[in-house]
């Protein structure tokens, strides 16, 4: 070979290279996701994604509450930084309604999307559109310790009723050794200590709105269902509550300090990992209480779901990628590689269906769980609104914060039940008048 | 002259200024310690101090999960960048506020730093818009921009105090000399103020460096500085206390350091134009 051809050949290889690494370049989609366990993993296989596809994959991941404003801002503005969003129930209908987000209506057979649970499909639904897939769906439930349930001498029934609840937080209940009966949420915030009085209210036949959009907290349930919230965990919970959410009840149940914990589903996977807990071998799980003769329990819905932004230049890529990481295939790649207990749940019917995960401790309560949770008609009385620890109005988010913050003052002891209900009522009903709901 | 202080009262001051020295410390270094634990150790109560595996294995996921070198690199040309355009456009600012005063500079001043008065979410959707529209959205100069901006007022400011420091005669004697304006920032001002503008570029390195609003809500995946690293760990579900200490302790070690190296410059400028 002559240097001359030897140079023509290299270019040629070159430009050649060149332009494939150019090609796998215009496929880059660019996802934003949340810090939790299941998406930290699944960034773990994407390698194996672009593999398959030649599609490369940049992870964005930021803190819950700054990726919530960081993508509305984005799509508010189409900014366009994201192809893929991972975002929630309470946020894809609305911004589906909205024409925010990319219909997931045509996404292929082998994809199979019957087999996603119906309350998930409903929540990240629009008048019946898909607009979000749902990578992991919880459910909330009661984890509680056996050995000090089989101490106290009670025996925790499959769906416990608050009174239950309270009668066994009182048995567990220890301070000398820094072991409180109960632990919830009682930190401020919508999603946090907001979602869960939410619920807990729902389970006293208390509801946020009537059907003209009224807020309904001068009403003798909310009374109820706040009154016993208040003195269950004054009495049996741990000092200072009124701060605690989901990771601070996490790290006290893993430490053995909490009889019982009523909280994401999720979190089964966490306190029997004998890694971290400490109690990994001792915790029993059962339905989310009701109070005494009311039909609606204490138990919400949720899903993490990967949603395309409209506007952005990759759908197709973007579709892809959601296919594969929502898929039956991907659930079975984690399950080779990392064991049942660690796949992403909640989400499809199969798993549930699957005898090698019905082994697996929490499946069973986690899937009656989510069973049990009906977004579209979440309340004793009828309501307006879809949502079950959340009411999915884009106005929703603001008014709950602040309604939580006005409980937790109680739960911190610096205003009453009675007062905290009226701040609430006045509040709610002046930003919906504001809203032009009322 | 010194006052005399009594032996007693030294050994009083200096415990005080050490208790509050280590009070400020303390979190930093608590978030060290949390680095070395394991997950199920960094949240044990009673905390534990002493007594514990030291493990490396936090830093070692943290490699693997994410590209520090990249975040790294765009704290340090946003932080560098930001400070160096900031200065550039001060000095002349600050040389006309100090040594030219109108009737109006002080209002100028006054008004330049009552913008830092505006919490930053307030202008969040214009700001973004103008992103969007220069097509600035997660680009390094996007962030040099912005973030010069927000530190403006204060680098002004510093600088506009230390320019008052120096007698306008040596300024006048250079002009006598034949100076031009250029002449006279770049070859008299600027050499007598180096100590100033140095803690100044110091001081505002350190808050770009920190800065985590803009940061985190102007960037996505190729500008995103060191914040938005940290930010990538702090997890709703789950916790990953020790990981994100590991993450945190790796976004603040090069500031750290080079605020230990130029400990004097940060003092004297922090306190400078208090003692005349």
């Amino acid at each position: 070979m002559s240097p001359r051809t030897a140079l023509r050949a290299t270019s040629a290889l070159a430009l050649v290279a060149f332009a494939t690494a150019a090609a796998a370049q215009d496929t880059t989609i660019t996802i934003a996701t949340v810090n939790n366990g299941d998406m930290i993993r699944m960034q773990g296989y994407t390698d194996l994604f672009t593999e398959e596809t030649g599609i490369g994959v940049e992870w964005v991941t930021l803190e819950e509450n700054v990726l919530r404003q960081r993508v509305t801002t984005d799509i508010t503005t189409n900014g366009g930084q994201f192809d893929i969003m991972t975002i929630g129930m309470y946020e894809t209908p609305i911004w589906g309604a909205n024409g925010w987000l990319v219909p997931l209506d045509d996404l292929s057979e082998e994809y199979d999307v019957d087999d996603i649970l119906p309350a998930m499909r409903g929540g990240l639904s629009h008048d019946g559109t898909l607009y979000a897939a749902p990578f992991y769906g919880e459910s909330s439930m009661v984890m509680y310790r056996t050995d000090l349930m089989e101490q106290a001498g009670l025996e925790m029934p499959d769906a416990p009723t608050w009174q239950f609840i309270r009668q066994a937080a009182e048995a567990m209940t220890d301070p000398e050794n820094e072991v409180y009966g109960i632990c919830l949420r009682g930190k401020p915030g919508w999603g946090e200590g907001g979602a869960f009085i939410t619920v807990a209210g729902n389970s006293f036949g208390a509801r946020w709105f009537d059907q003209d959009w009224n807020a309904q907290f001068d009403q003798p349930e909310w009374e109820e269902a706040l009154t016993f919230f208040v003195e269950l965990m004054n009495d049996f919970g741990p000092p200072g509550y009124a701060t605690n959410g989901f990771n601070e009840n996490l790290s006290l149940f893993q430490q053995g300090r909490c009889g019982m914990w009523i909280d994401a589903t999720v979190a089964a996977s966490f306190v029997t990992n004998p890694a971290d807990s400490s109690v990994a071998d001792s915790v029993g799980f059962a339905l989310a209480p009701n109070a005494d003769g009311v039909e609606k329990r204490s138990n919400w819905l949720w899903a993490w779901a990967l949603a395309i932004p409209a506007g952005t230049q990759k759908e197709d890529a973007a579709k892809q990628f959601i296919e594969w990481a929502t898929s039956k295939d991907y659930i079975e790649l984690v399950a080779e590689n990392e064991g049942w207990a660690n796949v992403p749940p909640g989400a499809r019917n199969s798993l549930y269906e699957n005898p090698a995960y019905q082994e697996v401790p929490f499946a069973a309560m986690t899937l009656d769980s989510i069973n049990a949770a009906d977004p579209t008609n979440p309340t004793v009385d009828p309501v307006p609104y879809i949502g079950i620890q959340f009411v999915a109005i884009p106005e929703f988010a603001g008014i709950a914060t602040e309604v939580s913050q006005e409980f937790a003052e109680v739960y911190a002891g610096q205003q009453t039940v009675e007062e905290a209900l009226a701040n609430a009522q006045a509040l709610t009903n002046d930003a919906m008048e504001a809203a032009g709901y009322r | 002259m010194a006052r005399a202080v009594s032996t007693p009262r030294k050994i009083a001051t200096t415990a005080v200024a050490w208790t509050i020295g280590l009070l400020i410390f303390f979190p930093i270094y608590w978030t060290i310690l949390t680095s070395f634990k394991t997950e199920a150790q960094a949240i044990a109560n009673p905390p534990l101090f002493w007594g514990f595996d030291f493990t490396l294995e936090n830093y070692a996921v943290v490699q693997e999960r994410s590209n520090y070198m990249r975040f790294l690199w765009n704290s340090v040309i946003i932080a560098g960048g930001s400070t160096l355009l900031g200065i550039l456009v001060a000095v002349p600012a600050a040389w006309s506020m100090a040594f030219v005063p109108s009737r109006r500079t002080k209002d100028i001043l006054l008004w330049m730093l009552s913008t830092k008065m505006l919490p930053a979410v307030g202008v969040l959707y214009p700001i973004s818009l103008l992103f969007v529209q220069f097509g600035l959205l997660d680009t390094r100069i996007g962030l040099i921009l912005v973030l010069m901006l927000i530190n403006l007022p204060i680098i002004v400011w510093m600088l506009y105090t230390y320019f008052k420091e120096i007698p306008g005669e040596i300024l006048e004697a250079a002009r006598m000399d034949g100076a031009g304006l250029r002449q006279e920032i770049l070859y008299v001002l600027t050499p007598m103020a180096i100590p100033g503008i140095a803690s100044t570029v110091l001081l505002n390195v350190i808050l770009a460096w920190n800065e985590a609003f803009w940061t985190l809500n102007l960037t996505a995946a190729s500008a995103a500085p060191l914040t938005a690293f940290i930010a990538s760990y702090s997890s709703p579900e789950g916790l990953f206390y020790a990981k994100l200490s590991a993450a945190s302790t790796m976004a603040i070690a090069p500031i750290l350091i080079l605020g230990w190296f130029s400990q004097k410059q940060l003092v004297r400028g922090l306190t400078f134009g208090a003692v005349k």
